[in-house]
């Protein structure tokens, strides 16, 4: 009788919780994804260089977002949207499984998303790559002929608060603004090095930012994932 | 009646959870960096003991005693994710910086020790003002905690900048070592030290 009424006792409070949680899940989870929509929508914003400061994300980024495109790893443009932004797929992309697709030899698709931040258009391009604790992401905003750099967002999950957990803001940021990621019309990336930029040869100065102090293998994870994600778009970016 | 007030408020200084207890030191290391996580996580944790301890008290003489740890830990993880998924809806920043340590109230020491010190064995009135003491009184040290780790550590509270932009000019600097955890735990420290010998004279 005992053992019985612990196993009724058990069963009946598993289903009712059951069912709240899956209650709760469904009624909030319209919030939460529009949370996660908004703030994406910010970055990209952002990385285009568009003041976002006190605006509503929605509505600017469905008027400023020009188009969006997927593109594959022979740079050919397999799609493209001009409407419904957040429900295409290239909006929707999750870059590592694409990149682990890459990396394993399978066709694979890229996002371009491409902003007019009233100035020009600017194509902006997602990250994905690792920090030192975790994964490290961001976009990066390009000129539409993919010269120089309009604007980057980084962002991560659990790095060092104070050194690697720097990358997020504006000062380590802005340092981006004006790079080259060609050096007579060869790929070189942007280069995230340590002893001061100000001391390189005027050349390297063009696609080299500084690294942050204490945070070294997080600045080396930033350099990585920049080489690493834009190469992949080389063959698009080459029939510019 | 005074009786009431006292659970309200012994918590809050002679039985506080995290000075005189000792226990949810984790969380209160982690979330104190900035203010407003802080608080943030402090209204999350007075929700879940004050609730937690409600509903076990509802229950607590149905509860088989063989299963009553298993039944109290269903209780609070049901009201640490559903905490969590209204933080994720409606407040996605803070939510963003509380990140795991919001699923770790489920772990917090202080929740499953009102469990069952108290709740098991006492009325729901009772219960739920011995849940919300206990909560405000973690949640009183994470905001002392946070109040000087902002301030000293990035020269803002709640985001605000506080420290004048002169005095850096003068030299001033933020200190990198206020935002680190181990500086949480020398302030949880000095407050003990600050504490412990006013109680000892009672």
């Amino acid at each position: 009788m005992k053992d019985r009424y612990i196993f009724f006792y058990i069963t009946v409070l598993t289903a009712v919780v059951a069912l709240l949680l899956s209650a709760a899940a469904l009624v909030l989870q319209p919030y939460q994804e529009a949370n996660v929509n908004n703030e994406k929508m910010m970055n990209i914003l952002q990385a285009a260089d568009v003041n976002v400061e006190g605006a509503n994300v929605q509505e600017l980024f469905n008027k400023d977002c020009v188009k969006m495109m997927l593109v594959n790893s022979k740079g050919e443009v397999v799609e493209e949207t001009t409407e419904n932004y957040t429900s295409s797929a290239a909006f929707k992309m999750n870059l590592k499984d694409e990149l682990y697709k890459r990396d394993n030899g399978q066709d694979f698709v890229l996002p371009i998303i491409v902003i007019n931040n009233g100035k020009e258009n600017v194509n902006v391009l997602p990250l994905q790559g690792a920090g030192l604790w975790g994964p490290i992401w961001g976009y990066i905003g390009m000129t539409s002929d993919f010269q120089n750099v309009v604007g980057v967002v980084f962002d991560h999950k659990s790095e060092t608060p104070g050194l690697g957990a720097e990358i997020t803001t504006e000062k380590f940021r802005s340092q981006f603004q004006g790079k080259t990621i060609f050096s007579d019309g060869k790929f070189v990336s942007i280069d995230v090095v340590k002893g001061g930029v100000a001391n390189l040869a005027a050349d390297l100065q063009k696609h080299s930012v500084d690294a942050i102090s204490g945070g070294t293998i997080t600045s080396q994870g930033v350099n990585n994932m920049i080489e690493n994600v834009l190469g992949s778009y080389l063959p698009y970016i080459e029939k510019q | 009646m005074s009786k009431n007030l006292e659970l309200l408020t012994a918590p809050l200084r002679k039985a506080n959870p995290v000075t005189v207890l000792i226990l949810g030191i984790c969380s209160a290391l982690a979330v104190t960096a900035k203010l407003k996580p802080a608080l943030v996580m402090a209204l999350s944790v007075t929700v879940v003991i004050a609730l937690s301890n409600l509903v076990i008290s509802l229950l607590r003489k149905g509860i088989p005693s063989k299963i009553r740890i298993i039944v109290q830990l269903i209780v609070i993880a049901t009201l640490v994710i559903l905490v969590d998924q209204f933080l994720k809806a409606f407040v996605y920043d803070v939510s963003k910086q509380l990140s795991v340590f919001v699923g770790l109230i489920i772990t917090n020491c202080i929740v499953m020790g009102r469990l069952e010190a108290f709740a098991m064995g006492n009325g729901p009135w009772e219960s739920l003002l011995d849940g919300i003491g206990n909560g405000l009184g973690y949640g009183i040290i994470l905001v002392i905690v946070a109040f000087f780790r902002e301030l000293f550590g990035s020269g803002t509270l709640l985001g605000f900048q506080i420290i004048p932009e002169g005095l850096y000019n003068f030299g001033y600097m933020n200190n990198g070592l206020m935002i680190l955890p181990p500086m949480a735990l020398i302030i949880v420290g000095v407050i003990i030290w600050l504490q412990k010998p006013e109680e000892d004279k009672k």
